[in-house]
This record gives C-alpha cells, sequence and structure tokens, in this order.
C-alpha cells in the first residue's frame, strides 16, 4: 500500500456487480471490433491449441455419452413394463436379462463421460491458469516500458481494472464459459435428435417451450434492467457518500456535521431499498419462471405422453425418457441465450487487455550509447521547449548550465514549470526541441538506466511500498548493507523516529501505519536518497513538509556529501533559508526562467525575486522585531 | 454472522410467511411426479380404470361376481349398489351413461367415501379376475388347459352348459373349494397386483356397458394432466411470493444495517479510526453489506427449501418403497461425502486466493502510484519480480483449486446417474414383486433426483456461507466497537460569557498502541483575543495538542479546560460548536463552494460568506469562476489547487466565526505573498478570539503573544518572539534558517 504524502483520493471499495449466477445477465459493455479481438484472444491461445482442440472434442463426447443415456433407459423401462403387462396377462414375464444389458450398457455410457469430462475440464484448467498467467506478466511488464505521457491521460484505476477485472473476466470465460458454450450446444442438439426420435409431435410441443420462457426472460431482464442501472446508480451515491464521509471524519467532527451526514445517508439508503429489492426481486423470478415453464412442459409432455402411448404410438419409457430430456433442455437453452451476452463482456475486456498491451512504449535506448567512466555532473539546458500536450507548453525556450558541484535553485510560483524540469531531466519526458546535455552529451544518448542512475531523487510525493522502513530505504541501492542502509538513516534522522516506532526498521509500512506522519514519510525518502549517494542530485520540494530545524540538520549532511564527491544539485522550493545559499537561482514564472543569478545579484536587480523575497515579511512599516 | 441476528428480528414475520410457503411449493413440487405415475399407473397400464370397483355392473355379470364373495363380502357389495331398470327414477341419466341399461337392468355404484371403496377393491377384484378367467378359457381351448393344470378341467362341462348358473348353485361347502383353489393362486400374486390385473376385465366391462372407454381412458389422462397444471400454477404462484418476500427481506435488512454501520462510524472519534484504517471502514459498509444481501436472499430461498424438498422427497419415497431408499440413502451418502471431501481441500484455498489476489492488486497499485521512483531508481525488475512472485504464487493456487473443481462436476453426475440406474435395476425387481408399479418407479426416479438435487444445493450453500459470515463478522466487529470518546451522562455547560481561554495542565499524552508518549507533561494557556504560536521540529506533537483541543483524541495524563471546565465534562457538541478548525490536510466535501463554506454555518448570510472569502484571500479565484459561489466542487476537491483547497477551508472555518480557531499548519501550500495578506487581514478580523497557529515558518508566528517550542513531545520553551530569541537556542536557530539577520533585527 502505498502512502502518498500529495494527498490524492485513494483507491474506492466499490459496490462490484450485482448478483453471482446472474451476473451475467447484467448487461455490461462491448467490445467494438469483437472479431478481431476474438481473433487476436485466439492467437494468444497459441501453443494451448490442441489442447484446446482436444478439450472440444472430450466436451463433445462426454455430452453425447450423456445424452443417450436416457434413452436407453427409457427403453429399459419399457421391457419392464411390457413384461409386467405379460406377467399380469400370464403370458410370461419380465425379462432380466435385456434390462440388465441395457443397464451395463449406459452405467458404461455414464463412466466414458464422466471420464471425458473429468480430462477435458483438467486440460481446462492448466490452459485457463496459464492464460491468465501470462496475461498478467505481460501487464505488468508493460506498464513499466510505457512512457509517462499515457500515464497523463489514464487514472490509476483504469490500469488496474485492466490486471484485475479484465483479466478476471477472461479467465472465467476461458475457464467455464468456452466449454459451457459446447456441452450446452451439443446438449440441446442432442437432445433435440433424441426427442425427434421418439416422436415428432411432442417434441413440436417441448419446442415451444423456447419461446415461451425467451419471452418471459426477455420481458423480465427489460424490466429489471431499469431497476438494476437505478441500483448501482444509488449505490453509488451511497457509497460515494460514505467515502466522503469516512474519508473527511476529522473535518465532520470539527463542524459537528454529523446530523447533516446521516440525514442525507438516509435518503439515499432508503432510495437504494426501493431500487434493491425490486431489481433483486426481479432477477430472483428468472430462475423460478423459467422452472414454471419447465414444468409446465412437464405437465404437457405427461399428458401428450400418455395420451400417445395409449394410442400406441410411443412406448412408457419412451415417456420416461423424453421427461428427462425435457428437464434437461431448459437449462442449455438459457445458458446459451447468456452466451452472447458473456463473449460481449469477454471480448470487451480481451480489447482493453490488447489494446493496453498494444500502446506504443517509450523511444527505445540508442544501440550504442554513451557511457561516461567519470562522470563529472555538468548540466546544460539548451534552448528547451517543452509542453504535456501539443497546445500547451510548459516550459518556453530555456537555457541555464550547473557547474559540477553547484548547487542551483529553482524558484517561482505554482505552475510556473519547476517539476516539469525535473521531469525533463530525468527523461520522464521527452523535450519538444531543444536539448539537455550531461556532461556535454545529450540525454537521448544514454541508456535511460545509465542516465538515472547518475541522478538521485526526492520528490514532493513521497512514494514508498508495503514492506519494512529498512527495505524501503534499501530501494535506493539494492545491496547495500544494513549498516549502510543504517548510516543513511541517520544521516536523513529518520533513526530517532524510527525507534519510536513499534518494531522500529522492522516496521512494515501499510495502510494501518500508526502515525507515520507527512514529515516522517519524506525522511525516508531523503534517507533512500542518501543510500542512492548520487552524482547529481534533485529534490523537488522535499523539504517542505519538514520543519527547518531538521532541513538544516540534513542540509549539512547533504552539504558533506555534495562538497566531497562534488555533487551537482538542483532544488525546487519555496523555503528561502535553502535558495540562499544556492549556487545559481533560476526564477521561473509561467514557464520561462526569467531572471538567473545568485542571490545577492538578483536582489540587488529588484526584480521577481526580490519581490518574492520581500513578501515575506508584514508590511514595511510594521515593525520586525517583535 | 450469527451477532447480527438482531436484524432479522423486524423480518421474522416474513421469513416465517416464506417457509411456509416454500413448505407449500415443495409439496406442490413434489406431487408432479405422483400424477405422472398416476397417468402411467392408471391411464396408461389400467387404461383408465382405477379401481376393481366399477361404477356400474351389469346384472347379470354382478350374479356371476357374487358367486365367488363370502357371505359378508357380497352383502357389502351389493349394498353399495342400486339396481337401476326401466322403471327406475334415474333411468334416462343412467341410460345416457350406460346404454346397455336399455337391454337389462344395470347396479350402479352409489357408495363415493374412500373407505368404504378402498375395502370392496381386493374384495371384488378376485371374483373379476376369477370370472374373467373362466369366461377366457370358455372362450379360448389354450385358456382352457391353463385352467386345467390349475385343478379347474373345464372338460368335463357339458358344452352349453351354463358354467356359472351351475356354479351359482354349487353347494357353498363345494364352491369354497372352488374359491379356495382360486384364492391360493391370486395369495400369490399380493392385492395389489390382483387390483392392477383386475382393471382389464372392469375395462371389458365398461365397454360391455357401451362406454367409450377409450374417451375414459383419454379423459383420465387429461384430467390428472389437468390437476398437475394446477399444481404447476399453485408452485409458482408460492415462487413469487417467497421471491417477493425474500427480496424485500435481504434489501430491507441490508439497509438497516447499512444504516446502523454508518451511524456507528460517524459516531466515532480518532482513536477506532486509526484502528480500522478508513479504507477498510469504506470496505465493511459497502461491499460487506452487499455481500450479507445476496447471501440473505439465497439462504431464505434454498437454505429452507432445499431440506423441505430432501424431506419431502425423502417421506414420499419411503411411503412408495421402503426396501428402495436405502439405495437413496446409500448415494445421498456418498454426494455429501464427496462434496464435502472437495470442498474441506478447497474452501482454504479459496481464501488464500482472495488474499493473493489482495497482494496481486497491492504490487501492481503500488508500482503504478510510484511510477516515477521506480523509473528513477531503475527498479524495474525489481518491481517485475515482485508481481512475478506474487503472480505466480496465485496462479499455483488458482490451478489447484481449479482442478479440485474439475474433479466435482462429472463425479456428481456420475453418482446422480448411476443412482438413475441403480433404481431402475432394483425396481424392475420390485415390480416383479408386484411391490410397486411401473409408474411408481418413474415416479421414484424423480424423487431421488429431486432429493439428490436439494442436497447438492445445500452443499453448494457452503461456499457462500463462509464468504457471508466473514463479512458478517466484519461488520459485527466495528457494531461492536463503542467509541473512546463519549458524552459524559450529565455533561456541564460552559460558563457564560464564552471566553475561549484553552489551558493545556500537565497533559501527557500517548497515541493508542504506541510505545512512547507523543506529549509529556505539557502545560500552557491559549488566551482569548491572543494568537499563541506552536512550533517545533517534525513528530514533536504540535498536531497532537491540535488533536486534543477538539477532544479528538482523550489525554493519558492530565487535562484539557476550556474556560476552565474540563473539556471531558462537557457534550462534544458543544465545545465544538466553540471551535473553528482547519486542519493540516484541507478537506473539502462535493457540492459547490457555496455548500462547503456554509458547512460550517447553515444560516451564514451571503454577506457572512463573502467576508469569510475575502478574509482567506480566496474570493479573487472564487469571482474568477464563472459560476463564482456556486461552482462545483468535486469529490475530494480534485478540481481545485491545494492552494486553493487550503483557502477555502480557511474560509469555512471563518464563517463560523467561533472564539476559537485552530490553524494546523493551513498556510503551508500558500505562497509568501498570500500567506501575509491573509495573516493580515485575519489579524485584522479575528484579533478577538483565541488563536492557535501551528506552523513551520516562524514569519508565521513571529506577532504571536506567546510562541511555544516543543520539542519531542515537551514544551521547551514559551514566550514571546524577542524572549526566544535571546533564550531559545533551538528558536533560534529556526528563525535564523528562515529570515536574513536584518529582518530579525
Amino acid at each position: 500500500m502505498m502512502l502518498m504524502g500529495g494527498g490524492r483520493p485513494g483507491a474506492h471499495g466499490g459496490g462490484g456487480r450485482p448478483g453471482g449466477p446472474m451476473g451475467a445477465m447484467f448487461k455490461g459493455d462491448s467490445a467494438r471490433d469483437f472479431r478481431g479481438t476474438m481473433r487476436k484472444l485466439i492467437q494468444y491461445l497459441g501453443r494451448h491449441r490442441a489442447a484446446v482442440l482436444i478439450v472440444f472434442v472430450f466436451a463433445v463426447v462426454s455430452t453425447a455419452a450423456n445424452i443417450a443415456g436416457p434413452k436407453l433407459l427409457g427403453q429399459a423401462t419399457t421391457e419392464l413394463f411390457e413384461g409386467v403387462l405379460a406377467q399380469l396377462g400370464g403370458t410370461g414375464g419380465i425379462d432380466f436379462d435385456a434390462i440388465g444389458q441395457i443397464v451395463l450398457q449406459v452405467l458404461a455410457l455414464y463412466l466414458a463421460s464422466a471420464l471425458f469430462a473429468y480430462i477435458q475440464g483438467w486440460i481446462m484448467a492448466n490452459v485457463s491458469t496459464d492464460i491468465t498467467y501470462r496475461l498478467r506478466r505481460d501487464l505488468s511488464e508493460k506498464i513499466n516500458r510505457l512512457p509517462l505521457r499515457y500515464y497523463d491521460g489514464t487514472t490509476h484505476g483504469e490500469v488496474l481494472s485492466r490486471i484485475t477485472n479484465d483479466v478476471d473476466t477472461i479467465n472465467q470465460t476461458l475457464s467455464q464459459s468456452l466449454t459451457q458454450i459446447i456441452t450446452s450446444a451439443v446438449t440441446v442438439v442432442g437432445v433435440l435428435v433424441m426427442m425427434l426420435s421418439i416422436n415428432w409431435v411432442m417434441t413440436l410441443v417441448a419446442l415451444l417451450m423456447i419461446p415461451l420462457s425467451m419471452v418471459v426472460v426477455g420481458l423480465i431482464v427489460g424490466q429489471s434492467q431499469k431497476f438494476f442501472k437505478q441500483q448501482q446508480d444509488y449505490l453509488g451515491h451511497v457509497n460515494g457518500h460514505v467515502e466522503e464521509m469516512y474519508g473527511g471524519h476529522v473535518v465532520m467532527k470539527a463542524f459537528n456535521g454529523e446530523a447533516e451526514s446521516i440525514a442525507k445517508f438516509d435518503i439515499s439508503n432508503n432510495q437504494l431499498y426501493a431500487s434493491a429489492w425490486m431489481s433483486q426481486f426481479l432477477s430472483g423470478l428468472l430462475m423460478p419462471l423459467t422452472m414454471f415453464i419447465g414444468n409446465l412442459g412437464y405437465v404437457a409432455i405427461a399428458i401428450l405422453g400418455g395420451w400417445l402411448a395409449v394410442q400406441g404410438a410411443i412406448t412408457v419409457g419412451d415417456i420416461q425418457a423424453f421427461i428427462q430430456y425435457v428437464r434437461s433442455f431448459t437449462q442449455p437453452i438459457t445458458q446459451l441465450a447468456n452466451i452472447s451476452n458473456i463473449l460481449q463482456q469477454t471480448a470487451a475486456a480481451a480489447e482493453r487487455v490488447f489494446e493496453f498491451l498494444a500502446v506504443e512504449e517509450e523511444i527505445p535506448d540508442p544501440a550504442e550509447p554513451v557511457q561516461l567512466a567519470e562522470p563529472a555532473g555538468h548540466v546544460e539546458f539548451r534552448d528547451v521547449h517543452f509542453g504535456y500536450s501539443p497546445d500547451k507548453i510548459v516550459i518556453n525556450d530555456f537555457s541555464a548550465v550547473a557547474h559540477p558541484g553547484q548547487k542551483v535553485a529553482i524558484v517561482g510560483p505554482t505552475g510556473a514549470g519547476k517539476t516539469t524540469m525535473v521531469k525533463l531531466l530525468m527523461r520522464f519526458y521527452d523535450v519538444n526541441s531543444g536539448a539537455i546535455l550531461v556532461d556535454g552529451h545529450d540525454l537521448r544518448d544514454f541508456t535511460r538506466r545509465d542516465l538515472r542512475q547518475l541522478f538521485g531523487m526526492v520528490l514532493q510525493d513521497t512514494w514508498l511500498y508495503n514492506d519494512t522502513i529498512l527495505e524501503n530505504i534499501r530501494y535506493g541501492r539494492p545491496g547495500a548493507t544494513d549498516a549502510e542502509v543504517i548510516a543513511a538513516a541517520q544521516a536523513a534522522h529518520v533513526d530517532h523516529f524510527v525507534h519510536t516506532l513499534p518494531d522500529g526498521y522492522h516496521m512494515i509500512l501499510n495502510e494501518e501505519a500508526t502515525n507515520i506522519s507527512q514529515g516522517q514519510m519524506q525522511l525516508l525518502t531523503i534517507a533512500r536518497a542518501v543510500l542512492a549517494d548520487p552524482r547529481i542530485l534533485i529534490l523537488d520540494e522535499a523539504t517542505s513538509s519538514v520543519d527547518t530545524r531538521t532541513e538544516i540538520l540534513i542540509q549539512r549532511a547533504m552539504d558533506n556529501l555534495m562538497n566531497d564527491k562534488r555533487r551537482t544539485s538542483f532544488v525546487i522550493a519555496h523555503r528561502l533559508s535553502t535558495i540562499r545559499d544556492a549556487d545559481l537561482i533560476l526564477v521561473m514564472n509561467h514557464g520561462d526562467v526569467i531572471e538567473q543569478g545568485t542571490h545577492a545579484e538578483l536582489l540587488a536587480a529588484g526584480g521577481f525575486y526580490a519581490d518574492l523575497y520581500n513578501s515575506q515579511f508584514d508590511r514595511p512599516e510594521a515593525s520586525l522585531a517583535a | 454472522m450469527l451477532r447480527l441476528f438482531r436484524f432479522w428480528k423486524p423480518y421474522l414475520g416474513s421469513v416465517l410467511l416464506a417457509i411456509l410457503l416454500l413448505f407449500a411449493q415443495a409439496n406442490f413440487d413434489l406431487a408432479l411426479p405422483d400424477y405422472l405415475s398416476k397417468i402411467v399407473n392408471t391411464g396408461i397400464q389400467q387404461g383408465g380404470v382405477e379401481s376393481a370397483v366399477p361404477a356400474a355392473i351389469r346384472q347379470q355379470q354382478m350374479k356371476r361376481l357374487v358367486i365367488f364373495m363370502s357371505a359378508d363380502d357380497k352383502v357389502a357389495v351389493l349394498d353399495a349398489y342400486t339396481l337401476v331398470d326401466q322403471n327406475a327414477a334415474d333411468y334416462a341419466a343412467v341410460l345416457a351413461k350406460y346404454p346397455a341399461v336399455a337391454d337389462e337392468p344395470v347396479y350402479v355404484l352409489q357408495a363415493t367415501d374412500p373407505a368404504t371403496l378402498d375395502r370392496l377393491n381386493p374384495i371384488m377384484a378376485k371374483p373379476w379376475l376369477a370370472v374373467s378367467g373362466i369366461e377366457q378359457a370358455l372362450a379360448d381351448p389354450a385358456k382352457a388347459e391353463q385352467m386345467k393344470a390349475s385343478g379347474f378341467d373345464l372338460s368335463r362341462v357339458p358344452p352349453g352348459m351354463d358354467l356359472f348358473g351351475l356354479l351359482g348353485q354349487l353347494p357353498a361347502a363345494q364352491l369354497a373349494t372352488i374359491t379356495g383353489a382360486l384364492n391360493d393362486k391370486f395369495a400369490a400374486l399380493g392385492d395389489k397386483m390382483l387390483i392392477q390385473a383386475a382393471t382389464q376385465p372392469v375395462k371389458a366391462e365398461y365397454e360391455a356397458l357401451g362406454v367409450d372407454t377409450n374417451q375414459m381412458q383419454t379423459d383420465y389422462v387429461l384430467a390428472t394432466g389437468g390437476w398437475m397444471l394446477a399444481l404447476t400454477l399453485a408452485s409458482v404462484v408460492c415462487t413469487i411470493a417467497v421471491g417477493l418476500l425474500s427480496a424485500r427481506t435481504a434489501a430491507g435488512m441490508a439497509r438497516d444495517i447499512r444504516r446502523a454501520l454508518f451511524q456507528r462510524v460517524e459516531s466515532f472519534s480518532n482513536t477506532e479510526f486509526d484502528k480500522f484504517s478508513t479504507a477498510s471502514l469504506i470496505t465493511r459498509t459497502t461491499n460487506d453489506i452487499t455481500q450479507l444481501q445476496l447471501v440473505t436472499v439465497l439462504v431464505i430461498r434454498m437454505v429452507f427449501y432445499a431440506p423441505m424438498m430432501a424431506t419431502g422427497g425423502i417421506i414420499r419415497v419411503i411411503g412408495k418403497d421402503s426396501a428402495m431408499s436405502w439405495l437413496i440413502a446409500v448415494a445421498v451418502v456418498v454426494l455429501i461425502s464427496l462434496i464435502l471431501g472437495v470442498l474441506v481441500v478447497t474452501l482454504p484455498k479459496f481464501q488464500m486466493v482472495q488474499k493473493l489476489v489482495d497482494r496481486l492488486n497491492l504490487v501492481a497499485r503500488e508500482n503504478l502510484a510510484g511510477l516515477l521512483v521506480v523509473r528513477a531508481f531503475n527498479m524495474q525488475p525489481f518491481e517485475e519480480q515482485r508481481f512475478d512472485t506474487a503472480n505466480k504464487d496465485l496462479t499455483a493456487v488458482s490451478l489447484f483449486v481449479n482442478r479440485a473443481m474439475v474433479v466435482m462436476m462429472p463425479m456428481m453426475m456420475l453418482v446422480m446417474n448411476g443412482l438413475s440406474l441403480a433404481i431402475i435395476w432394483v425396481g424392475a425387481h420390485q415390480v416383479a414383486e408386484a411391490n410397486m408399479q411401473v409408474g411408481d418407479m418413474m415416479a421414484y426416479l424423480q424423487y431421488a433426483m429431486q432429493i439428490m438435487f436439494s442436497f447438492l444445493m445445500l452443499s453448494m450453500l457452503m461456499i457462500f456461507l463462509p464468504r457471508a459470515s466473514v463479512s458478517g463478522d466484519r461488520i459485527a466487529e466495528v457494531l461492536a466497537v463503542e467509541p473512546a470518546i463519549r458524552d459524559p451522562q450529565h455533561p456541564q455547560a460552559f460558563p457564560a460569557p464564552f471566553q475561549g481561554s484553552i489551558e493545556f495542565r500537565n497533559v501527557s499524552f500517548r497515541y493508542p498502541g504506541a510505545d512512547e508518549d507523543a506529549l509529556h507533561d505539557v502545560s500552557f494557556t491559549a488566551r482569548p483575543g491572543e494568537l499563541t504560536g506552536l512550533i517545533g521540529a517534525t513528530g514533536a506533537g504540535k498536531s497532537t495538542i491540535v488533536n486534543l483541543i477538539p477532544r479528538f483524541y482523550d489525554v493519558t495524563a492530565g487535562a484539557v479546560l476550556v474556560d476552565g471546565v474540563d473539556i471531558r465534562a462537557v457534550a462534544q457538541h458543544a465545545l465544538r460548536d466553540q471551535i473553528g478548525l482547519v486542519p493540516q490536510k484541507s478537506n473539502l466535501f462535493s457540492g459547490t463552494i457555496e455548500s462547503n463554506l456554509r458547512y460550517a454555518d447553515k444560516d451564514a448570510s451571503p454577506e457572512q460568506l463573502q467576508l469569510a472569502a475575502d478574509i482567506a484571500q480566496a474570493a479573487e479565484f472564487i469571482n474568477a469562476k464563472p459560476e463564482g459561489l456556486a461552482a462545483e466542487i468535486a469529490q475530494g476537491g480534485t478540481n481545485v489547487s491545494g492552494g486553493q483547497k487550503q483557502r477555502l477551508s480557511i474560509a469555512r472555518a471563518l464563517v463560523k466565526q467561533p472564539p476559537i480557531y485552530l490553524f494546523d499548519d493551513s498556510f503551508s501550500a500558500l505562497d509568501l505573498k498570500t500567506d501575509a495578506a491573509l495573516r493580515r487581514a485575519l489579524q485584522a478580523r479575528t484579533h478577538g478570539s483565541t488563536r492557535l497557529i501551528v506552523s513551520q515558518r516562524v514569519s508565521t508566528i513571529k506577532n504571536a503573544e506567546q510562541i511555544i517550542v516543543l520539542d519531542e513531545g515537551r514544551v521547551v520553551a514559551q514566550g514571546t518572539h524577542a524572549q526566544l530569541m535571546e533564550s531559545c537556542e533551538i528558536y533560534r536557530e529556526i528563525a535564523l534558517s528562515q529570515l536574513s539577520q536584518e529582518a530579525l533585527a
């Protein structure tokens, strides 16, 4: 669980799709290019194609074997019936041999069916789990290869949903629905054939059930859609309110907003109730009503079958077989009706996944990259133009030089372009025109890996991950010894407060972390950077949440490091104390560097910087002393 | 799960009604196979003839029948019938039904009560068979041979002789010998078989009476079918009613629990939020309740229905033939052991899968959140490895679970199919021994399937219930928690008029679960009309102090007093009414700017709002928006910048015009210029109130009447800026780092 210092709202729990078994009934989204996506999906099956074929064949065989059963059993019953009649009439008895034979045949069929079904399921389980694994893996690898630009336009939630929801949908379809399609289709056809072989009139009657149930299902689904949507909407309202109130609990309490909050909740909750029970009721009707129609069929068959048997058109055993067929007829039909919905959903999910996998990746590293044996830390910006979007240029024609070992401060109001500078330095984005040079070489001539090894970065948005404090600091230089990690922690003044925490360095950072304040988080990220010991340091407003007393101590440690290895540092801050000591100050506003110079020079120049500096005081008239 | 039972109570009535309806439905559904068996047994096999007691018998035939009855039986039978001839009153009616009455008188059955008919059934069956046997033998020499074999030699009867007349005149003893021989033969067949066999001659009788037996048969089949239809309809009505009840119950329960949960959480103090974590509370209020709702419906429909079907089926099965019921019992046992076996193995794995999915999500989420850091530290391989580990773990368990489930289905089908085969095989033998009829066997098959199915349903429920139980527990856990901060039984009131002085008296505080105090023996007073500044290092305890004043936490030692009254003695509501808090993280609610400002005071006038906005330096950007105050604020305040959020947060507190202001590092997102302007305006406007400002910037609190310097939870110095510059080294360091020497001179 990441700990964010930037105050972004956390991930939502979400209400989830309504109803498990009825989930397919809820009309989800549909793919834009159904065929294309399906083709890609089949391609992805790739090496499993043979296995899938076997699965199909086995499924067909298994189902066919199952279907033949009732007909044969019906023959046994007929044998029995006729035997009884003969016995009553005194003309003979029941032919147990014949019956026994039939029973054994059917037993063999059922055993075979079970065996095939088992093998087929086993293979399918393997195939689907493997595909799911690969999809997830490919997605995760893709995440780190996409340019940051992509993430400007896509929320994290959307990307996450690819890995979880969409892959899950595909998995579900592969492991269950796919074979279901086969078995259902085969069952329907097979049962139909069997029924026809017994009696076509009865088959017709049985077939009447289909349009009947479709009408019923259609009616119900149509009605319930409305309520489902309403339910989702109201659920959204309720959940939104809950999230907001829980997230803003302190404010709510501080302003005595409890009563109002509960009143507002009640309204939404009651609305939710109204549509919830209605949609639950309607969706719950589906199965019983289809069963009812099934029963109707049963009755009709019983009557018709009885009448036909009286006429001698069919045998008693046929009635029994027919009834069993009819009973097993409705379920596959509803399943098949669902299939189109399921396939649509799956195609939509697969489409999203493949879309993501197809997004253009970052410009690849150069084939023959520059390698610096002894990086000096000379950084130059040359006529840099840059914008996140083509119509919004943030950096206009910027040029500056930072000599090795210098401290460069970048100041300016929010939105001036300061964080952007950092992102350009680290080549998270490429400049539109112009160039950034390190030790005289264009950034783009390095591999990204080498380039970023040169830099150490501490950002405004702290980022830590779900592991111990020790490991989080070690992230800066994997392979560092514990002693080195603790030394870095001490340099960043993390050591003291870590000892006040339960488990100390081995405390695992997660959502339930007790009172890790923003400032403490920042100290951890600083410790991480200290451990990384980079040639070029970038501090992006890192110290703004750390009070100045601690900052001094850190700065002292940093200074030592900087002086020793002639480290070049770029500091972006609001704090004038940080800036005061800089060798070079870049003053930015509206994307441009409007002033450059040292503190003294800029004050003397009396421009924007001087203005900014002077505004920290009260009115000139007011006394500066207490 | 059971802890939530009190939420079921209001719906107990509906649930009971539903159970009743389910019971009715189960019976209706179970009766259907019964009727099917009737169609087969009576309709087809017996040609529509239900018993050996026909509705009418020709006189001549009756004479023959009574030969084979004992004296008592004869009386009983004749009692049940009335002789109708041409002179009878209802002759016309009888003629319509039985045309043969035109030729000879006919006995018409009067008795209708089932008890009498049941008694007469076997009594009449044997005579029918005897008579029909003789009649057949008379007609067919081959049959005569058969009868000879059983001791009845017809060849000794002179041809043309009225055999029956002869028999009728035999002395009782001789007749008894003959009937005795016949009875022995019949005894071997058993009553049921006899009645079955007797229906043939009865049918012949009907034909002789002029009844259209085909029509009779068809009528019977149709009538029975009609009953089945009625049953089906009744069953569906029950289903719909149950569906309605269960839906309302489940949704109603969900609504009630949701409300109770929300109310409880709203009453929580910070301590409980720390304990449960916000996200967990949200999930419990949303997801977990949805789970419960789904399960409630399932429970009502299946947990009650399935056992009823099972028991109903079992009862009928035993009623039909107890010899075969052991078959079903065995099958049930096998089925249940199979399912339980699989479930026992897979259920813990299911839970593991859930956890692993969460872990996968977590890793992916972190990766996404830290894209910059990951790339900056070149940690992509590390992240991919982390994900791969989680992925592999999940895959392994998923595979196992999948495979286990794959075993289940074919096995279950096999058991059910095997049972059908066994029933047919054993049933055939039972039919041969006349213990049951073919139609019964068919009905038996249906019952068996229904019973199996019910047990199947029950076992499937085992999957859902644990998950719901977990949800239920999570909800109950929250409901059981009493907030740590509560109002006293008899809350005191603040002395009027309210001044707003805050005193910390030897306050020590430790966060729950921490092993060190966050505050040690802190004492100071913030006086009305004065600005008190709090400054210190990170973790020094500044925010903690601010949190203690509105009583978000209770002190662990010492006391916080407002106007001399311990805040634990007053109602929280009253206390917070007097406080305007601007927290460290500015939090806006979805709505409009105006609604956010009004959150502090619903009845604020537009002028008040405007004024507050002005002071907070927010008026400028508000007016820049086309909608002005009516501009929308999205959830989480994402459509305004950090600085704007803070200013609105400050304006909100200002609207309240409280006697006490608490500013927890509330100016950090503002640039120095705005910060200064804001403080100037604040000073002008609120100088009558008690103001407590926590800040990192010395410039913010430089002009405070009192500055309190905190270090590691202790007050190390108090005083004015000038005093502290002289006496407190820590303060001096901080100040010097922020302002140049001249500014401080």
